[in-house]
């Protein structure tokens, strides 16, 4: 069995690694100005609202292109449900289904 | 810290806040683990297209555990690109982890430098949003918090991602909507963590920033440039009442705490 690509996942976690590590490891982290302590609290929200974003409008496409489609619109849904039974699996659920139901009755590609 | 009692302290001896919790992590988790196996599942097929042996795509969900650049790196073995290509996208993809870490550190400073070593290698998307949701609403680092979260992303991953090499093409994620689980979920633990007007902020203006940069530039590019520039935006705006004490170290309001 061919191990080629298992230096890659070295490679992947050794670039990787030292941004996970080094805030973690590094002395006196805590001791940060309030507005940097305050920009990484808002840094969570943005990185995942930023990774929702690129992965439900943008295209797989290079360049990629505005995605129009039940992709946002089921986003949109489970943005919805998890507002307001506050929990994660019903709004992903919600999701899957309709983007499922809408490709099956050939309303999505 | 309750993390650093954990060796010793009873399930009796917790305080009950910290049980709840970790079942609302533990559910959170589950919600993670749920998705994260079929989009493994995603990655292994993905894997299997850009020619990668079983034993490649183990070591890439175990050693890299690196989700999204994961799938970049696949697409960019597919594509021919050199090595050196590969480490830039996913340096660039995973630059984020580093205000992760940031944002967890307050909670670990108590922790020996050998478990934080062994802790960061675990810091996904998904552990940094269940883990830091969980340790502001006790207030406090957890070891076994931390660990359920790492895990209910880890080992399903693997699993989903070894499967899915396995079963070939046997599943049509795409007709089955499977596609659209990882954004939807990364949409909702985002809004999980909004708690005030600054949170909201920063989460519309990554998003705002995102998309054209990324049409621009590419998706990694607009990602980070998207996570970067909103907090920005955040913290530009007025913080609401509830916001006022912005440190990681302060618990959220229980009825704000329900979701990573």
């Amino acid at each position: 069995m061919s191990v080629a690509l298992v230096p890659l996942a070295f490679l992947i976690w050794a670039v990787t690694y030292p941004s996970r590590a080094l805030p973690m490891l590094a002395p006196g982290i805590e001791r940060l100005p309030s507005w940097a302590v305050t920009y990484l609290r808002l840094a969570g929200p943005a990185a995942l609202a930023a990774l929702a974003a690129v992965n439900c409008l943008l295209t797989a496409d290079k360049p990629p292109h505005l995605l129009i489609g039940i992709e946002p619109l089921a986003v949109a849904v489970c943005v919805l449900v998890v507002t307001r039974t506050r929990l994660l699996l019903p709004g992903v659920a919600a999701a899957v289904v309709l983007v499922a139901v809408a490709r099956a009755v050939g309303v999505a590609a | 810290m309750s993390g650093g009692t954990a060796a010793t302290t009873t399930r009796a001896d917790e305080p009950a806040a910290v049980r709840e919790s970790r079942r609302q992590l533990t559910r959170d988790g589950l919600a993670i683990s749920a998705y994260a196996l079929p989009v493994g599942l995603v990655f292994g097929l993905a894997a299997l297209q850009a020619h990668y042996s079983f034993l490649d795509v183990l070591a890439n969900s175990t050693i890299a555990l690196a989700g999204g650049a994961q799938f970049a790196a696949a697409g960019l073995v597919k594509d021919g690109a050199s090595w050196l290509a590969i480490a830039g996208v996913v340096a660039l993809v995973n630059a984020r982890h580093l205000l992760y870490s940031a944002a967890v550190a307050p909670y670990t400073t108590a922790r020996s430098r050998r478990e934080r070593a062994v802790m960061a290698h675990f810091l996904t998307d998904e552990t940094f949003a269940l883990a830091l949701a969980h340790f502001r609403r006790i207030g406090s680092f957890e070891r076994r918090g931390y660990w359920i979260a790492a895990m209910a992303i880890f080992v399903p991953w693997t699993i989903g991602s070894c499967l899915g090499y396995v079963v070939g093409g046997a599943v049509d994620t795409k007709q089955l909507g499977l596609d659209i689980a990882f954004p939807a979920a990364m949409a909702g633990l985002s809004l999980g963590m909004v708690s005030g007007r600054r949170d909201v902020a920063a989460a519309l203006g990554a998003v705002v920033v995102a998309v054209p940069v990324g049409l621009a530039a590419g998706a990694s590019f607009g990602l980070v440039a998207g996570a970067l520039i909103g907090p920005c935006l955040g913290l530009a705006v007025p913080p609401s009442p509830n916001e006022e004490s912005s440190a990681p170290e302060t618990p959220e309001p229980s009825a704000e705490a329900g979701l990573p």
